[in-house]
C-alpha cells in the first residue's frame, strides 16, 4: 500500500514511517521541516500542506491512504498561523483526498478535544461534545479540525475515514506536550489538585496507527493505553519534584524559575482530567499496549534524568 | 466498644488494622496504589484513619444489616439523606470499609460543587467520590463497583431539624440507572444524622456566594457534628425486573417501593433506638 504521511518530520510520524516501510509498504511524506536522515525508499517532501506543491505529491505519488499529522499545538505554534495550518490544512487535506481518489484517511488528533471541566464524565466516550473550550480557545482550532475531519465520514463515504483522539505522548525522545512540561527538575502542580493522565508510549502510538491503518478503521475512536494516572505520580515517577502552587501564583510564574511554559487557560489541564474511553478502538483493533504505566514513566527517566536536562 | 450486649463502632474491624482492610479491597490497583478510576489506596488509608476514628469513637455508630449488602458484583446502596453535610455518605462509606468482610468501598455519587473546590476534589477523586453523573454511575455498576446513591439529593441534605426522619421526593434516575444495569439496590436508613448537625435554617444566599448550594446553621451557628451515636440499617436487597424504558408510572411505582422500605427501616431504627434508651442501654 502507498501511505502518505502529512508532517512525517515528527518524532511520531518518522516511527510510523519506519515501521509501515519495515512492514513492505511505500511510504512518501510532507513536512516544511527536513528531515535529513530520513532514510532510503521513504521520499520526504519538503512542502506545506497547503500549498500547490502538496497537491502535486497527491496527484503524482497518488497515495491509497494518508495519515494526516500535520497539526500543531499552541506550545509550537502561536496565534493565527496556528489556527490556518490546523484548520485551513485540514480542509487542504482532505480536498486533495477527495480528487485524487485517496480510498483511506487517517486523522491523528487529541484527547484534549474533549476540554477539562469539574463537571465533565471522568471517562470520555466518542460521543461527547468538547467542552469547556472557553477557557482555553487556543484549542479551539484543533477541535474545529477534528470536527471537519469527522465531517468526511458523511460527506465523503467512498474514502474510509478514522478519526483517532489519541492521549498524551510519552516517550523516550522527551517531545510532545506532556514530554516537554514534565523536562524540568521541577514540575508544577496547581495546589489542591491533582487530575489523571493519560499516556501512552510512542512505540505503542505507531501500533496503534498501523492497526487504525490495518484494519481500515471508519468513525472516531479514542484511543489510550494503559489506565491513567494521577499528575504527582507522573511527576515522581519521572524523577522529578512537584511544585504545588495556588492558581493565581503558577499562572503568574510559569514559564519563569526553571518551571515550564504553558498557557494560562491550560492551567484547567492540571485540574481535571482528560480521560479516555477507549473500548471501541480495542473491540475494532485488538490493540494491546507494550508500555504499562510504570514502564513509561521508568523509560522516560531513564532517557531524559533530571541531571541531564540542564535545568 | 460493647455496651450491654449491643455494639457501637466496628466489630469485624476490629481484627485487623485500617490500613490492612484497605489492602483487602478488591480493586484493580496498579503498581502505585491507584485504580482506573484514580482511587489510591494511600488517600483511601488516610481517609479511614479520619473516618475510622469519628465512626468508632465520635459517633460510635451502630450498623445493622451488612451482610445484605453484596460482598461482590454490582449493587446499589440506597438511602435517606440525614445532617446538613454529608456526614451520612461518609459515614457509609466507613462502613462498608469496616463492617463487611471482605471490605467494599462504596463509590458516592456527589454534587457537581465538590468538584470544583481544590483539596476536595482531590480528596473526592482520590477516594472514589465522583460527580452524580448517568455516565459516572453506568461505568461504575458495568464494572461490578458498589454505589451509594442518595436519591434525595441535596434537598435531602437541607432538611431541618424538626423533618429529619422525613423523606422528601425521590428523583427516578436511579431506578432507570438499576434497571439498565440489572443491578440490585440495597435500601439503608441513616438515623442521627439530623441530630448530630441540627440544622435551624439554611442560609441559601451565603451558600450561593460560596458556591455552594446553601449552608445548614444550627443553634450553635456552624455546621460542626454534635457527637451524637448514629446507625445504619441495611435493609435486603430489592431486585426489580425492566429494561429502564418503562412509562413514568412504572418508574415512580418502583421508587415508591424502595422509599417505603427506606421508611420502614427508619422507624425500625427508630423503635429499636426508643426501645433500647428505654431499657438503658443509651443515654
Amino acid at each position: 500500500m502507498r501511505v502518505l504521511i502529512l508532517g512525517i518530520a515528527g518524532g511520531i510520524a518518522r516511527k510510523l514511517a519506519l515501521r509501515l516501510h519495515a512492514a513492505g509498504h511505500e511510504v512518501v511524506g510532507i513536512d516544511v521541516r527536513p528531515w535529513h536522515d530520513a532514510p532510503e525508499g521513504i521520499e520526504v517532501h519538503r512542502v506545506d500542506v497547503r500549498k500547490r506543491a502538496a497537491e502535486d505529491v497527491f496527484r503524482r505519488r497518488r497515495p491509497e491512504a494518508v495519515v494526516h499529522m500535520a497539526t500543531v499545538t499552541a506550545f509550537t505554534v502561536r496565534g493565527g498561523e496556528r489556527g490556518r495550518i490546523n484548520l485551513d490544512g485540514t480542509k487542504a487535506v482532505f480536498d486533495h483526498c477527495a480528487t485524487h481518489g485517496v480510498k483511506q484517511v487517517v486523522f491523528v488528533g487529541r484527547h484534549t478535544f474533549y476540554g477539562a471541566a469539574a463537571d465533565s464524565p471522568l471517562y470520555h466516550s466518542e460521543d461527547e461534545p468538547p467542552r469547556a473550550l472557553e477557557s482555553i480557545p487556543e484549542l479551539a482550532d484543533l477541535v474545529a479540525a477534528d470536527l471537519y475531519a469527522a465531517t468526511a465520514l458523511w460527506r465523503l463515504p467512498q474514502m474510509t475515514t478514522a478519526v483517532l483522539r489519541l492521549v498524551y505522548t510519552l516517550g523516550t525522545p522527551g517531545t510532545g506536550t506532556l514530554a516537554t512540561f514534565l523536562r524540568g527538575r521541577r514540575v508544577p502542580m496547581v495546589l489542591g489538585y491533582d487530575p489523571l493522565f493519560h499516556v501512552l508510549q510512542e512505540e505503542d502510538v505507531v501500533t496503534a496507527l498501523h492497526l487504525a491503518l490495518e484494519k481500515q478503521l471508519r468513525g472516531i475512536f479514542n484511543v489510550a493505553g494503559p489506565p491513567p494516572i494521577p499528575l504527582s505520580v507522573i511527576i515522581k515517577g519521572t524523577g522529578r519534584t512537584p511544585v504545588p502552587l495556588p492558581a493565581p501564583v503558577l499562572s503568574l510564574i510559569l514559564g519563569r524559575a526553571g518551571l515550564p511554559r504553558l498557557s494560562v487557560g491550560a492551567v484547567d489541564h492540571l485540574r481535571h482530567p482528560i480521560v479516555l474511553d477507549n473500548r471501541r478502538f480495542l473491540d475494532a483493533t485488538g490493540f494491546q499496549y507494550s508500555y504499562d504505566e510504570g514502564r513509561i514513566l521508568r523509560a522516560y527517566a531513564d532517557a531524559l534524568p533530571v541531571d541531564r536536562t540542564g535545568r | 466498644m460493647q455496651t450491654r450486649g449491643q455494639w457501637y463502632g466496628a466489630r469485624v474491624s476490629l481484627d485487623d488494622s485500617l490500613a490492612a482492610r484497605v489492602e483487602r479491597l478488591e480493586l484493580p490497583f496498579n503498581e502505585y496504589g491507584v485504580d482506573p478510576y484514580g482511587i489510591s489506596k494511600k488517600h483511601l488509608k488516610l481517609a479511614l484513619e479520619a473516618f475510622g476514628l469519628l465512626y468508632r469513637h465520635y459517633f460510635r455508630v451502630r450498623c445493622v444489616g451488612a451482610q445484605h449488602i453484596p460482598p461482590r458484583g454490582r449493587a446499589m446502596l440506597v438511602g435517606n439523606h440525614s445532617g446538613g453535610v454529608a456526614v451520612d455518605g461518609a459515614m457509609v462509606l466507613t462502613s462498608t470499609l469496616l463492617e463487611m468482610n471482605p471490605p467494599r468501598l462504596s463509590q458516592g455519587m456527589v454534587e457537581r460543587f465538590i468538584h470544583k473546590f481544590p483539596v476536595a476534589s482531590l480528596w473526592a477523586s482520590r477516594t472514589g467520590q465522583f460527580t452524580g453523573l448517568p455516565e459516572h454511575a453506568r461505568r461504575l455498576l458495568e464494572d461490578d463497583r458498589l454505589l451509594m446513591i442518595f436519591p434525595e439529593g441535596a434537598r435531602g441534605t437541607a432538611k431541618l431539624f424538626r423533618d429529619r426522619y422525613s423523606l422528601v421526593d425521590f428523583g427516578t434516575g436511579f431506578m432507570r440507572m438499576a434497571l439498565q444495569t440489572r443491578s440490585p439496590i440495597v435500601p439503608f436508613a441513616f438515623l442521627g444524622g439530623g441530630s448530630a448537625i441540627p440544622t435551624i435554617f439554611n442560609a441559601y444566599a451565603l451558600g450561593r456566594l460560596l458556591g455552594v448550594p446553601y449552608v445548614p446553621l444550627t443553634p450553635y451557628l456552624l455546621p460542626v457534628p454534635l457527637p451524637v451515636r448514629l446507625e445504619i440499617h441495611y435493609g435486603e436487597p430489592l431486585h426489580f425486573q425492566g429494561t429502564g424504558d418503562e412509562e413514568d408510572h412504572v418508574i415512580e411505582g418502583y421508587v415508591q417501593q424502595v422509599k417505603q422500605a427506606i421508611t420502614r427501616l427508619i422507624e425500625t431504627g427508630r423503635q429499636e433506638r426508643q426501645h433500647r434508651r428505654e431499657q438503658g442501654l443509651l443515654p
